[in-house]
């Protein structure tokens, strides 16, 4: 038998409305493995999102789903943590999503450490909306709004995610699929906020501006850049020049926030 | 060589993204008008490459 991927996913729901080759797909069928190695529950898992081709996510899940506004997913699935902490809350979200008209909502989200496993696709751009440029489009890159190459330096997500206090940082592509379930059920089974970087493919709106010509370059790209941690420490800068790094980059053990809250409400009892 | 997986396309989902047939090492599948088929089918060697990078669950590997 091959794996059963269609017991979580909503029926009548596939195919699904991403593009050809697009990696949103292959980082679904990550999330769904990880989730099936948990053993989470569907009546106690929680997926929220926000706006954007990588928040559609949510909708295919046969669990309890929160499509919500651009950017304010962390917000959302915080509220829903907070009034059932015994739920497992997963965001899955973009780059601009996540990093632009979000990026207060995230990098809250990190600082309280609350525990949630948050997934974001970063596929270097505002899929949805035609490719307009997102903080995390790199430096000369072509977008829709920087035609003539972007001038501004990128967000490193994983390294602002754990600058902003997330205890579980870890970062995969969607070329590495098994990594893609692994690192997420690693987050899964970490108290706190646990982030999940896949870097992504566009072929649409990103990858046809930016000289890859077919979807197949793209993944050979996210093959290419990775650099998984143990590697990267034998290296030379030079080596590591244009690559990123790959696997769990962070990890520490914080008090967790709704734990935390807990204690204020007794707190507050015995005042 | 025998296959050692039984290869399934659900063409109804296949968008022809031919990653599969990219990844798959041993050149089992190949593109047929923008939907894959199974071309060479005694060569699978049952590593799921495939089906792991199909973005739209369009491939199944069976083990035999
Ligand atoms: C308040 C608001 N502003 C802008 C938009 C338009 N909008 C929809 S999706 C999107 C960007 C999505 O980019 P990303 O999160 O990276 O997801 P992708 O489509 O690349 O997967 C924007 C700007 C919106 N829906 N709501
Ligand atoms: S526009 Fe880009 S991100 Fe959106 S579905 Fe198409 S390939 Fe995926
Ligand atoms: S299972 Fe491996 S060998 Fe068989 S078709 Fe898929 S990628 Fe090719
Ligand atoms: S990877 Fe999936 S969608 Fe792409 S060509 Fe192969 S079967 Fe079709
Ligand atoms: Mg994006």
């Amino acid at each position: 038998m091959a794996y059963d991927y269609e017991k979580h996913i909503r029926a009548g729901k596939l195919p699904h409305i991403w593009c050809p080759g697009c990696g949103h797909g292959i980082a679904m069928k990550g999330l769904i493995r990880a989730l099936d190695t948990c053993g989470l529950e569907k009546n106690n898992t929680a997926i929220v999102s926000g706006i954007g081709c990588a928040s559609r996510l949510p909708g295919y899940m046969d669990y309890n789903t929160l499509h919500t506004a651009h950017g304010r997913a962390a917000a959302f699935a915080t509220g829903v943590k907070m009034s059932k902490p015994e739920m497992n809350v997963i965001v899955v979200g973009g780059d601009g999503d996540g990093t632009a008209i979000g990026g207060n909502h995230f990098i809250h989200a990190c600082r309280r450490n609350i525990d949630m496993t948050y997934v974001i696709l970063n596929n270097y751009i505002y899929g949805m909306t035609g490719g307009q440029f997102s903080p995390c489009t790199p430096t000369g890159h072509k977008a829709s709004t920087t035609v003539y190459g972007n001038p501004d330096p990128i967000f490193d997500i994983s390294k602002l995610a754990i600058g902003a206090g997330a205890t579980f940082v870890a970062r995969t592509t969607a070329f590495h699929a098994t990594q893609i379930d692994k690192l997420i059920a690693e987050g899964i089974k970490h108290k706190g906020m646990a982030i999940i970087e896949v870097l992504d493919d566009c072929p649409t709106t990103y990858g046809r501006r930016n000289k890859f010509r077919s979807v197949v370059d793209m993944m050979k790209r996210l093959k290419e850049i990775a650099v998984p941690v143990a590697a990267a420490s034998k290296m030379t800068a030079e080596q590591l020049e244009g690559k990123v790094l790959t696997g769990v980059l962070y990890k520490e053990d914080k008090p967790e926030y709704t734990e935390q809250y807990a204690q204020v409400i007794e707190r507050a009892k015995g005042a | 060589m025998s296959a050692k997986a039984e290869i399934e396309i659900i063409e109804r989902y296949c968008k022809g993204c031919s990653i599969c047939v990219e990844f798959c090492p041993t050149k089992v599948l190949e593109m047929d008008a923008f939907v894959v088929k199974v071309a060479n089918a005694d060569a699978c060697i049952a590593c799921n490459q495939c089906e792991l990078r199909c973005p739209d669950f369009a491939i199944k590997v069976h083990k035999l």
